[in-house]
């Protein structure tokens, strides 16, 4: 097990990291989404990249509370967020969550929260742009038939489309698109407060409308890009009962399985 | 002298009346709160220009947007006509523009009244396509709950209008290019109405010259009623497409409108200095009524064309849920025409009718639904975003009625007390790594 040092350990050892890991609720809690953080940390360590961890000392950015309606318990983590990430005098962060990569980036400058925030899977297309990971040439994926789910807030809030498919296409998989993706790619069902409440009353769920249209293609592999979409998926794919023919994994899984 | 005495009388009545109707739609949206927009002006001309003149957001369905676009076309195109058809309802005279160009450039002039002639044609096929898209094929976006009634009248009533306006012109010009043909062998040689005008060349001249008024007054009291009618209708839009794209909201679809009142509460709680605010100012929370809004989302109510473009990509709405975010802009229209309405007979004072767009108009339910997924506001071809009212209430609901499901209660807590939406300990946020 690689070590993972926190922003308190480089301070205490007088340093400063290049980049926080901001692993959010989903990473750090959720048993499913836990395997996408280490499977990210896994490959930050192994291209030597000098990360670290708020551990203890991070909070959930409050993205699901402002989405609710509750405006003050976001603006209460925020303050909190950002008195601690000011206090580390933190410059750039990257996440493995859309929705921390959202609030991080783009709701906490008003709070005086600046920082450069990119999301994982830019920077793992950084990383392969440098040469610094070198994927093996035949990869257990290579012409693979998979699609991929655009993330709400991955891809229409931040209109980042292109980043994660040059990833895929660097895998040599062969990418199925759905009919609804990029711009008018359907939604989980998880985002705006959903994850964490029963849906409203309607003719179906919308993580098995989503499920069905990515089922549809055919693919062997479902690619994601967030831990929430990740676990919606996974819920609409036991819902068809093909769990054992299809897995849903997060772009980061496939590429540290491929080094 | 006849038809000056009425054009001047229909003109003057309709230009009275109208007025009276458009500045009590200013008024609504100026009863909404300030808007301010930081985009450079630059970019909102640029947006203006591409999105309200260039129609691109309605490019990505390429057929109904190459049909609109005709219709569109001609319109735009019909003003220069319309110019002429005003002039000469002013002073009496006949094709005033026409004859001022004859001895100069006559070719301009019939190169013009050709471009109008074939994108009238065009126009007409459009609007008998979307009729039958709308009540034969009965395409499901334009079949809604929301819908029926008025909205479907409005939609059907335009269409129809406007082939009335197309039928007009094309009397006008063929029956007075036939009365020319059989008075002095020669008619115009307008490219469409030169070949209807075979048609009526067994009329007499009487005849002729009272179809070719008849065309001329028909095409006036279109447009005129058309003036009229637009506040009252969805077609509202042909106007306020263009504020409404100057005014788009430049940042990230994802980035959520922040609420200054509630930083300084947070810098106050911490400690921090902060402002003195008035302190008999009762703070309000989120929307609840037309007046919370932002005078953008009421001009965004107004420039909804009620196309369910947004309605159709709605994950809730896809899979059955009751929200739709066009009812939420019809709804915000809707409720601030009765506000309007209330206030036109009040002396232009608000007196509270006990209602609200908060549980009259829109339920709590439908606010439920949303994923937050901005689907709505990526689809809209005019840059309306559903999704900010819908936030709005949201925070009314939480923040000043404390209307939240359970659920939601045990996530603040939670989010509150161990900094996640799960019952985890705080103390166990690194807990993966040795997982």
């Amino acid at each position: 097990m690689t070590e993972i040092k926190t922003m308190a350990d480089y301070l205490a050892a007088g340093e400063q990291p290049d980049i926080l890991f901001w692993v959010g609720c989903a990473g750090s809690f959720d048993d499913r989404a836990k395997r996408i953080s280490k499977a990210f940390s896994d490959i930050l360590a192994k291209c030597g990249i000098k990360f670290a961890i708020l551990g203890q000392e991070e909070s959930c950015t409050g993205d699901p509370a402002r989405r609710a309606g509750n405006e003050f318990l976001f603006q209460m983590m925020a303050y909190q967020n950002i008195q601690v990430l000011n206090g580390y005098e933190v410059k750039k962060i990257v996440t493995a969550c859309p929705h921390c990569f959202n609030t991080l980036k783009n709701e906490y400058p008003e709070l005086g929260g600046n920082y450069e925030v990119i999301h994982h899977t830019q920077l793992l297309q950084e990383l392969i742009d440098q040469g610094k990971i070198k994927l093996s040439d035949a990869t257990e994926f290579k012409g693979k038939r998979v699609t991929y789910h655009d993330s709400c807030y991955l891809g229409r809030a931040n209109d980042v489309y292109e980043a994660p498919r040059s990833l895929l296409a660097s895998l040599d998989v062969d990418l199925a698109e759905m009919g609804r993706s990029k711009k008018t790619g359907m939604c989980c069902g998880a985002g705006g407060g959903q994850m964490f409440k029963e849906e409203e009353n309607g003719k179906e769920r919308i993580n098995t409308n989503r499920t069905k249209e990515a089922l549809e293609t055919g693919a062997e592999i479902i690619v994601a890009n967030c831990p929430f979409c990740t676990t919606m998926l996974e819920d609409g794919v036991k819902s068809y009962e093909k769990q054992n023919e299809v897995k849903v994994l997060d772009i980061v899984e496939l590429l540290n399985s491929s080094i | 002298m006849m038809t000056i005495i009425l054009f001047s009388l229909l003109f003057f009545g309709v230009s009275f009346f109208s007025y009276k109707k458009y500045r009590r739609i200013y008024l609504n949206i100026k009863l909404g709160k300030d808007y301010s927009n930081t985009n450079p002006t630059l970019e909102k001309f640029k947006n203006m220009a591409l999105i309200a003149l260039g129609q691109k957001k309605m490019f990505s369905r390429p057929i109904p947007a190459i049909f609109h676009f005709f219709i569109y076309a001609a319109f735009v195109f019909t003003q220069l006509e319309l110019l002429e058809i005003l002039l000469d309802g002013f002073t009496g005279s006949h094709r005033m523009i026409g004859h001022a160009m004859l001895d100069c450039c006559p070719a301009i002039y019939s190169t013009l009244i050709n471009l109008i002639e074939i994108l009238s044609l065009l126009a007409l096929i459009a609007t008998f396509i979307f009729l039958s898209r709308r009540n034969l094929l009965k395409l499901p976006r334009l079949h809604m709950d929301e819908l029926k009634g008025w909205p479907m009248k409005d939609a059907n009533i335009i269409l129809i209008g406007e082939i009335l306006l197309v039928f007009g012109i094309f009397l006008m010009n063929s029956a007075e290019s036939a009365w020319l043909v059989n008075s002095n062998g020669t008619g115009y040689h307008f490219i469409l109405s030169s070949v209807f005008a075979l048609f009526f060349t067994s009329f007499s001249a009487d005849t002729l010259q009272m179809l070719s008024q008849l065309g001329w007054w028909l095409h006036l009291i279109g447009i005129f009623g058309f003036i009229l009618y637009l506040p009252y209708s969805k077609h509202l839009h042909i106007l306020l497409a263009f504020p409404n794209a100057y005014l788009t909201n430049p940042n990230a679809k994802g980035q959520i409108n922040y609420m200054p009142e509630i930083y300084n509460e947070i810098k106050s709680m911490m400690g921090e200095a902060v402002e003195a605010s008035d302190p008999n100012a009762i703070p309000k929370f989120g929307a609840r009524d037309i007046f919370d809004l932002s005078q953008k989302n009421l001009l965004d109510a107004y420039a909804c064309t009620e196309c369910g473009r947004c309605t159709s990509a709605c994950p809730a709405n896809q899979t059955g849920k009751k929200l739709s975010p066009r009812k939420i802009m019809m709804d915000t229209r809707d409720r601030m025409e009765e506000v309007g309405r209330l206030m036109e007979v009040n002396n232009n004072e608000w007196k509270d009718d006990g209602k609200s767009l908060l549980h009259n108009y829109i339920s709590v339910e439908e606010l439920r639904g949303c994923t937050t997924c901005n689907a709505c506001v990526e689809e809209c071809p005019v840059n309306i975003s559903p999704l900010d009212i819908i936030m709005q209430l949201r925070r009314n609901l939480i923040m000043e009625e404390s209307n939240s499901p359970q659920e939601w209660n045990g996530m603040f807590g939670n989010i509150e007390n161990n900094g996640a939406p799960w019952k985890f300990a705080q103390s166990e946020r690194a807990n993966w790594i040795n997982s």
